[in-house]
């Protein structure tokens, strides 16, 4: 029996795709099609959705012909800290205010290389704040609340 | 004469004190973050777009533009420095750039890179100026159809210029456009593929798409490796060329003026194309090509005026007919768009002073980065030295600050994450970005100038084909996909993006 080769990349990329297309394809039926005339909102993207299902299969086709190079390393602690900085900012901005929102934003993306010791993160973050609360709110004037509602008891 | 006074206007609006000031800030921040290695005038543009919103709508072009300046010179700057081309058009300016640097020439290298811009600045500059107007002329002419064929050009030549698999860059147009159908149909005022997340009924947020999938993508690439960046920091010393350096760039940069305004016009991102057409013409005609490689003043001087003069004639396509011609651009008509501005033939037309004040702004723009940027080259090397961990928690703070200020929509950022998560995922199946972002801009015009073409000629698609201009664009469209289908172009063309990494 030979062994099937796959470029694992690539293998992944194409179904990827054909899930992305699925998904698109999925969420066109529940919108009307319409005619060619009249196009309704589902027409073109089932169109889209379709050639992108499509594109996917083929990758998948060209992935069991060739051996590619493997996909290397992969960021995971960049991405446990660097993703939640902006979800929290969004969770806390309106409750907690600006300020203390950005402070803790900035700290937790800080932690997301090995090599920043805590009390550095804590001043980076500190000074990020300042800056940022002196250019965004004070000199532009965002209309920012500085401290929210949750910061007065 | 029209052109005259028309510039004259144009060089009004950008010399006001408040417009040359935001040119100024936009320059310096742009070289700011350009010279920052591993992120190159997309990304820039991707993170301080957020921070013109305020503004009027031709200072925040201006500044825009003028960020996109500077991060491209920033780009060349850390290519010869360090020999870490920020963006892949200055990935040939690397080759002699960073020669030179070892060789104790660096600030030669530099100056010349900036001369040369500046002086192909200058030139296409006013190309730009002579040709938009007969252009809008064209352009004015154009119906549904004509609009329709004419985004497929533009998002076949996008393929054409992505690195890797041209499967994958077709399939990334196609997700593209589809992310930029999210939200409601303009027609029937149905939901689209929103989750039902009422947040998204107006579309993703196109500053937190882009921010997601070039900034976060790229931060969390950086973090990858990890490794402690060995710099050479060369110490750079006598900025000025001499004589002879001055005698040996001419030519050079003459052709690559030429090469990069020609080229710059196409769509599809003309400017990296410029820059390695430009490389491979000097290396031609040089009296001794033995010398490339090895530091060679032409090998830099004709490159660097090619990115420049292809990045500033990419604005014509934008301009006149509101189709981006590159990620950069695509960036700019999401800024305009934001702006309440629609690009396309009209705002020649109705909005002069700003479409004047564009153009006579990418002339100060350039001056400003010769003026300025010579003297603080000390502090641009500065920078380099600062670790990559202290960075990206700013970047952060600024992007999330960013995406934020645009609507005060808090969906943005958890959209910013998602997309942060999808561009890096993309990247690392060896997916290029650039066509995805391209096609959600034109997501939603494409849709509607075929839906309303399909209307007017009663639902018969022929209509792409018998009306001449859109069987042209159609014909350039499938002629460019033929071509880069065809087994040698393919070859060569893998052979090009291979010398680039």
């Amino acid at each position: 029996m030979r062994q099937l080769q796959f470029d694992t990349t690539n293998a992944i990329c194409g179904i990827t795709l054909i899930a992305l297309g699925g998904f698109f394809i999925y969420q066109c039926l529940g919108l009307e099609l319409g005619t060619a005339l009249r196009m309704g909102p589902g027409y073109f993207p089932l169109i889209l959705a379709v050639i992108l299902a499509i594109l996917g299969v083929v990758v998948l086709v060209q992935a069991t012909r060739v051996s590619g190079e493997p996909i290397g390393p992969i960021a995971l602690r960049g991405m446990l800290f660097i993703l939640p900085a902006p979800v929290f900012f969004g969770l806390t901005v309106r409750g907690l205010g600006f300020v203390p929102s950005l402070f803790f934003a900035a700290l937790i993306a800080a932690f997301a290389s090995s090599r920043m010791k805590p009390l550095m993160a804590v001043a980076l973050a500190a000074a990020i704040t300042v800056f940022s609360v002196a250019v965004f709110s004070y000199a532009l004037g965002l209309p920012f609340e500085r401290f929210g509602p949750w910061t007065r008891l | 004469m029209d052109l005259i006074s028309n510039l004259a206007l144009g060089f009004t609006t950008a010399a006001s004190p408040a417009n040359l000031l935001f040119c100024l800030i936009g320059v310096l921040l742009g070289t700011l973050i350009g010279v920052l290695p591993g992120i190159g005038a997309t990304a820039t543009i991707a993170m301080l777009l957020p921070i013109t919103f305020q503004l009027e709508p031709v200072s925040s072009l201006i500044m825009l533009a003028g960020i996109y300046y500077g991060a491209q010179y920033g780009g060349s700057t850390t290519a010869i420095l360090i020999n870490m081309p920020g963006e892949s058009s200055s990935a040939v300016t690397a080759i002699d750039g960073y020669q030179m640097a070892r060789k104790g020439r660096a600030g030669a290298a530099l100056s010349i890179a900036a001369l040369g811009s500046f002086f192909a600045g200058t030139v296409s500059t006013f190309l730009v100026a002579i040709f938009a107007i007969p252009l809008t002329g064209i352009a004015l002419k154009f119906g549904a159809a004509e609009y329709f064929s004419l985004m497929v050009v533009g998002l076949v030549s996008s393929i054409a210029l992505a690195h890797g698999s041209i499967v994958k860059a077709l399939a990334m147009v196609a997700l593209g456009l589809l992310l930029g159908l999210v939200g409601t149909d303009i027609y029937t005022g149905t939901p689209r593929f929103t989750l039902g997340i009422r947040e998204y009924s107006d579309g993703l947020n196109f500053v937190a798409v882009a921010v997601g999938v070039f900034g976060i993508a790229e931060i969390l690439r950086n973090l990858e490796g990890e490794k402690s960046r060995s710099v050479l920091m060369a110490k750079v010393s006598g900025l000025w060329p001499t004589r002879d350096d001055f005698r040996r760039m001419v030519g050079p940069v003459l052709r690559g003026t030429a090469i990069g305004s020609a080229l710059g016009i196409l769509p599809g991102g003309g400017a990296i194309l410029a820059a390695f057409a430009s490389y491979t013409v000097e290396k031609r005609v040089a009296a001794r090509p033995e010398e490339f490689g090895q530091g060679a003043i032409a090998g830099v001087a004709g490159p660097e005026s090619a990115n420049n003069a292809g990045a500033q004639t990419s604005f014509i396509p934008l301009l006149t007919l509101g189709i981006p011609a590159n990620p950069v651009m695509a960036l700019m008509v999401g800024a305009m768009i934001i702006q309440g501005i629609v690009p396309g033939p009209n705002v020649a037309a109705e909005q002069p002073t700003l479409f004047w004040g564009i153009i006579a702004s990418m002339w100060i723009g350039n001056l400003m980065l010769v003026v300025l940027n010579l003297p603080l080259i000390g502090l641009w090397v500065k920078l380099l030295t600062v670790p990559y961990y202290v960075l990206f928690p700013i970047i952060m703070a600024f992007c999330s600050i960013g995406v934020y200020s645009v609507n005060s929509n808090v969906y943005d950022l958890y959209a910013v994450a998602l997309f942060g998560l999808g561009g890096y995922l993309l990247v690392k199946l060896r997916c290029e970005p650039a066509p995805l972002l391209l096609g959600f801009v034109l997501g939603p015009l494409l849709e509607e100038n075929l839906r309303r073409a399909m209307i007017l000629s009663r639902g018969d698609p022929t209509t792409f084909f018998t009306r001449p201009i859109s069987a042209v664009l159609l014909a350039i469209a499938l002629a460019v996909l033929v071509v880069v289908f065809l087994p040698s172009v393919k070859a060569k063309r893998e052979e090009v993006f291979q010398e680039e990494e």
